[in-house]
């Protein structure tokens, strides 16, 4: 290997180092966020004991779990078993290569970025699976079915829902994306494709099995759905994936209905070329930080939803919804009322 | 040996492998893990001769939602193993033939296809888009083909259903979302209002 590659190699692992820590410090503060936001809603002032205002909380569980005994079942299938929780993380870290964070901020900026993601992230549910049968329990098994058919049946109206903003955008490129939906707040996906904005989200909450979908882990029923026996860093690494997975949700709906990094008050004449008018990485954090708060705060609303509840939303709600506005998206691009392509 | 080339055979030997893997573990869930990575190295393979949305869909179709049903049918299933081998002495001429007649037709299309040299990674003009190329010629010079083939899926789609379907029983009990959701407060709970007692004066 001659020196130019290696230094492209050394490049490539800085960045993707660039982008994983500061996702698994989210994650890590995430959690923390989750018990503020949760307890503040129920009138409780959640973890306030490590560090100033409970601020190392993280920290402190990240190093329980790590030093906690990974105990193996004595019939589960041990490769499999530990193969598992890995299945899970991989997709969820991999989706991030091609997520564009600014128009020049990007890991891998490939031609069919969009359809990358979708094919990635339809590949979490081996984890689930895996882990349920590998456990060789039947709470876990039991856990495992529900949550992959679950995570198997809103795939479909989030393809769908994605099908339309690829109408609208005229491309699969997530970058391209964003900057079709140039103009302002109201130039933004979420508009003309509103039905399928708010299907995509709701599919994304129900994909990651996050409250009220979260019948998977149902404490009340299963004890903790999949992975009821997994301890200590295995079940951490779980965790760390459900929630890369629903920072990955909020940063896909924040690029493909909400504009991205672009800003809401582009051409508003009064700001002019200030910069409150320009795109910037932190409108795109702004906006993913929102949808990440809405799961805090589904989950702090919103009673568990009925298993055949969930697949009857699932399939004779939403799918015949997706397909019905698909055909509404093409024809506003038809007649002109939505501008395709950037 | 550039690295492409490298990358090839390591991807070639992976998918040899898992592919015979696929048909001798005994483990049925693994077999069905195992054709897995065989379809994931196979999108690996695609991705060197840079195209990227048919390997990408591959992954999509038959790892992210084919496989998937393949496991849970594996798994749900008590599949006796013994019983599947009793047949093996029996089926074996027939297996023979057909892997004889599909190793033909491989050997036939490397025959003719083979002598023309395929270059690996010869690499595309930069901005060329391999997803619009694609959706050109389906949708001109391929449409025909491609419309059967969608309208063969469908018809696929609706034999299948029809076939498993089996209706609501007569009499069995089922729910109305359209009624539960009209349900109110007042159908379901009744306050009534009832005098206080006084509990010393009751007791004495």
């Amino acid at each position: 290997m001659d020196m130019q590659s290696l230094m492209t190699l050394l490049l490539t692992v800085g960045k993707i180092l660039l982008i994983v820590v500061p996702l698994i410090l989210t994650v890590a503060y995430y959690t923390y966020a989750e018990r503020k936001v949760i307890g503040y809603m129920q009138s409780r002032l959640g973890p306030n004991r490590v560090g100033p205002w409970g601020l190392l909380q993280p920290f402190a569980d990240v190093f329980k779990l790590l030093f906690k005994e990974i105990v193996l079942p004595s019939s589960a299938n041990k490769f499999l078993f530990y193969l598992a929780p890995v299945l899970s993380l991989a997709p969820a870290l991999a989706a991030w290569a091609v997520v564009p964070f600014d128009d020049w901020l990007v890991l891998a900026d490939i031609d069919a970025s969009l359809l990358y993601v979708l094919a990635l992230t339809s590949m979490g549910v081996y984890g689930v699976i895996v882990a349920g049968w590998a456990s060789n329990s039947k709470y876990a098994f039991l856990g495992a079915m529900r949550s992959a058919a679950q995570i198997v049946s809103y795939e479909i109206a989030m393809g769908f829902a994605l099908v339309g903003v690829i109408i609208v955008a005229g491309s699969i490129n997530l970058r391209e994306i964003v900057l079709a939906q140039q103009g302002g707040f109201f130039d933004w996906f979420w508009l003309p494709l509103l039905p399928l904005f708010m299907i995509y989200f709701i599919s994304g909450v129900a994909e990651t099995n996050r409250a009220p979908f979260d019948v998977a882990e149902g404490e009340s029923e299963i004890v903790a759905g999949f992975h009821v026996e997994y301890a200590g860093a295995a079940f951490a690494v779980f965790f760390l994936a459900e929630y890369a997975n629903m920072i990955l949700i909020a940063a896909l709906t924040a690029l493909m209905f909400t504009g991205g990094w672009l800003s809401p008050f582009e051409n508003v004449p009064i700001l002019g070329n200030t910069f409150i008018a320009q795109p910037h990485l932190l409108w795109f954090l702004g906006k993913m930080f929102f949808f990440m708060f809405l799961f805090l705060w589904f989950r702090a609303t919103f009673p568990r939803y009925r298993y055949d509840q969930i697949m009857r939303l699932g399939w004779k709600v939403f799918i015949p919804i997706t397909i019905v506005w698909l055909i509404a998206a093409a024809v506003f691009v038809l007649l002109g009322w939505v501008e395709q392509g950037v | 040996m550039s690295i492409q080339v490298l990358v090839f055979y390591l991807f070639g030997t992976l998918l040899t492998l898992s592919a015979l893997s696929v048909i001798t573990v005994r483990n049925p869930v693994y077999a069905a893990l195992f054709l897995v990575l065989t379809f994931f190295t196979s999108a690996g393979i695609w991705m060197l001769l840079e195209v990227e949305f048919l390997a990408i869909t591959l992954v999509l179709v038959y790892v992210g939602a084919v496989m998937v049903l393949f496991l849970f049918v594996v798994m749900m299933l008590d599949i006796n193993l013994s019983r599947l081998r009793e047949g093996f002495a029996r089926y074996l001429p027939v297996g023979i033939l057909v892997a004889l007649v599909m190793a033909g037709e491989l050997l036939l299309i490397i025959w003719t296809k083979g002598a023309q040299k395929l270059p690996l990674g010869e690499g595309n003009p930069d901005g060329f888009s391999n997803t619009a190329y694609l959706g050109e010629r389906l949708y001109t010079e391929y449409l025909y083909p491609f419309e059967i083939a969608a309208v063969i899926l469908l018809v696929a789609i609706v034999a299948a259903i029809t076939l498993t379907h089996r209706g609501r029983r007569e009499g069995g009990r089922y729910q109305d979302p359209a009624r539960q959701v009209q349900v109110k407060r007042d159908d379901r709970v009744r306050v009534i209002s009832m005098p206080a007692v006084d509990n010393k004066e009751r007791d004495a």
